[in-house]
């Protein structure tokens, strides 16, 4: 027993020790040693060096192409913060950020892209760029003067093959105007939508209901909308002869003065005005869906015999195709909306397919100005096909023969998307 | 006269913008944005034209007593409550666009979730639509239903673990065949469009001017 009672102090001064220890070794970190200095903060980080600037081409002339030398230590920089000024400004205030630029990226830019910051023609500009941290503090380099001042071009040098393609395209359609106006007979293979619209109005009358056609949805800018605003007005002149009653509900406001104005023309051109009925042709309203509603009401209430879908179409296509199949209307479609063919496809008699929808004015006009122009698009097709045939010999001969013939050519008709 | 301004103020409008976009310059640009600020000023005007035919077209019906007539009020009532509402009716009372109000509450309550039925029904549109394409009637149209299956197996993970080809057979349909032929008729679209431009801009087409074109 009494062996115990010496075996618990020692126990408890064992323990003790290596805590004393420890503990004095934390009062070491947190007490400075007297006499010994901190050390001193970073002085700042390395600063980007020399600044160019040059004019941009092909510009409005607000545009400069502004690169710098990075820092040989990009330790701790977070970001390059570009500031410019018009030259001899003075005050902090004068300066504009007008790019910031991540440390991983290149240390070139166009400034004046932005337009919160523009950039004035023939204004010399000066620039100092910072290196930032993380949280934010710069550290400046010296003042550049830029070394060129933007200037507008007045033609766009990338845009050459662009203007020889448009130069030669409108040169072939003028070539068959003409070939059409001296009277030669020009070949038109038929489209099998267009051929039905006679049936689909000639179903209409008999079956004693209405023709409803839809203008699309799009704005008078697109030309998917002027082309069918020009066969809206071959239609109602058929219809007009048949005295079928005709339906043009519009979304856009200025399509549907147009529209009824063509409508009002086609009855008049035709021998029957006193048909045309001033409520035939409508605005419905601008809401799409809104829009897709009135008209599948009409579609379910006046149960028209014949649908046409003519225009620029986007989600209520299939919507308006898939009521008008169930209505039991003939449906006749045309789009230059890619996305949207499948759905008329499936769900119309007849779709026209892209170009078809441009070209149904002249098969219906069939006058020789329209007939011209349509064999020169046919002709300008045909040299686009010539291209896509050299390119595809010339990728096999690349191939075979180990050659770059195909870069060449390549390089002789595209033109970058984004310069 | 009524045929001749308009045609030139068409073709010289045209012309410029053909020109505008091969000159890059400052006065070109300014005449551009010149030009298109009138879209929405016209658009404005048109738009006062569009509320008229509305306006006439079911006053007509509401007169005439036709067919369906009491769906008429249902098109009048809101077109001409929904701005008083917004823009006259007093504050005091709810009025204004901002929430709370009574506009906000019809347009949230009312036209929100009607513009969300419509767009839904697509769903089973589609479904109905597919179901009518797909139907294997002829050669090509099997060659259609099979492609579908495949793109679309290829594009679940269901397709992966029916096998490894699907996915790639699906991204080389889409890739190649499918997107040669959306090229294809997007060439065309571009010829088209270039023809009917100039068709236009130089009085070749002139049926969009209505009773101006003859």
């Amino acid at each position: 027993m009494r062996k115990n009672w010496i075996g618990i102090p020692a126990l408890m001064i064992l323990l003790l020790l290596p805590s004393l220890s420890v503990a004095q070794g934390v009062d070491e970190i947190l007490t400075p040693v007297a006499g010994e200095q901190l050390e001193e903060p970073d002085p700042g980080l390395d600063v980007p060096g020399i600044v160019t600037v040059l004019d941009k081409d092909n510009d409005a002339g607000d545009q400069l192409v502004v690169s710098f030398e990075p820092p040989e230590n990009t330790a701790g920089v977070f970001a390059y913060n570009v500031y410019r000024r018009v030259a001899g400004a003075e005050g902090e205030d004068s300066w504009t950020l007008a790019e910031i630029i991540p440390v991983i990226e290149p240390t070139e830019f166009i400034d004046g892209f932005d337009p919160e910051f523009p950039i004035e023609p023939g204004v010399l500009y000066e620039y100092r760029i910072a290196s930032a941290t993380l949280d934010g503090e710069e550290f400046f380099g010296p003042v550049f003067e830029a070394g060129a001042v933007s200037v507008g071009e007045i033609y766009h040098t990338g845009k050459t093959r662009i203007l020889i393609a448009s130069l030669l395209f409108i040169l072939l359609i003028f070539y068959y105007f003409g070939r059409a106006q001296r009277g030669i007979k020009m070949y038109m293979r038929p489209i099998a939508g267009i051929e039905a619209i006679d049936e689909a109005i000639g179903r209409a009358t008999e079956m004693g209901k209405p023709i409803l056609y839809v203008p699309g949805i799009s704005s008078i800018a697109d030309v998917a909308t002027i082309a069918s605003l020009t066969i809206l007005g071959r239609v109602a002149k058929k219809i007009a002869l048949y005295q079928t009653p005709l339906i043009v509900p519009n979304r856009d406001p200025i399509v549907f003065t147009v529209a009824e104005e063509v409508v009002k023309q086609a009855y008049l051109e035709a021998g029957r005005p006193d048909a045309y009925d001033p409520d035939s042709v409508f605005f419905l309203t601008t809401s799409q869906f809104a829009y897709v509603a009135g008209v599948n009401g009409m579609m379910m209430r006046e149960k028209p015999a014949t649908n046409f879908y003519l225009g620029m179409f986007y989600a209520e296509s299939l919507l308006l195709a898939e009521t008008g199949s169930l209505s039991g209307a003939i449906q006749i479609a045309g789009t230059d909306a890619v996305t949207q063919l499948p759905f008329f496809i499936t769900t119309c008699d007849y779709t026209l397919i892209g170009e078809e929808l441009y070209a149904a004015s002249a098969y219906l006009g069939r006058e020789p100005k329209q007939i011209g122009a349509l064999k020169g698009q046919d002709a300008c097709k045909g040299i686009i096909m010539g291209f896509i045939t050299l390119a595809l010999i010339f990728g096999i001969i690349d191939v075979v023969a180990n050659t770059h013939i195909l870069d060449w050519l390549r390089a002789l008709v595209t033109s970058p998307i984004i310069e | 006269m009524k045929r001749t301004v308009p045609l030139m103020i068409v073709m010289v409008g045209g012309i410029l913008m053909i020109l505008q976009y091969f000159i890059p310059h400052q006065i070109s640009q300014t005449i551009f944005a010149y030009y298109t600020d009138w879209t929405p000023i016209i658009l404005a005007f048109a738009l006062v034209l569009g509320v008229g035919s509305l306006t006439r077209i079911h006053s007509h019906k509401i007169r005439r007593k036709s067919k369906n007539w009491q769906y008429s009020w249902a098109v009048l009532i809101p077109l001409y409550l929904m701005p008083v509402l917004a823009h006259i009716w007093p504050g005091s009372l709810s009025g204004g666009m901002d929430s709370p109000s009574i506009f906000h509450f019809i347009f949230m309550h009312v036209q929100v979730p009607i513009q969300a039925t419509m767009f839904s029904l697509l769903a089973f549109y589609i479904a109905s639509a597919a179901f009518r394409a797909f139907r294997a009637k002829s050669a090509l149209a099997t060659v259609l239903l099979l492609s579908a299956i495949i793109v679309m197996l290829g594009q679940v993970p269901i397709g992966e673990l029916l096998g490894k080809w699907f996915p790639q057979t699906g991204l080389w349909i889409l890739r190649y065949p499918n997107l040669a032929a959306k090229r294809a008729i997007m060439l065309g679209v571009g010829f088209g469009m270039l023809a009917t431009n100039l068709k236009i801009i130089f009085g070749v087409e002139r049926n969009w001017l209505g009773g101006a074109g003859k």
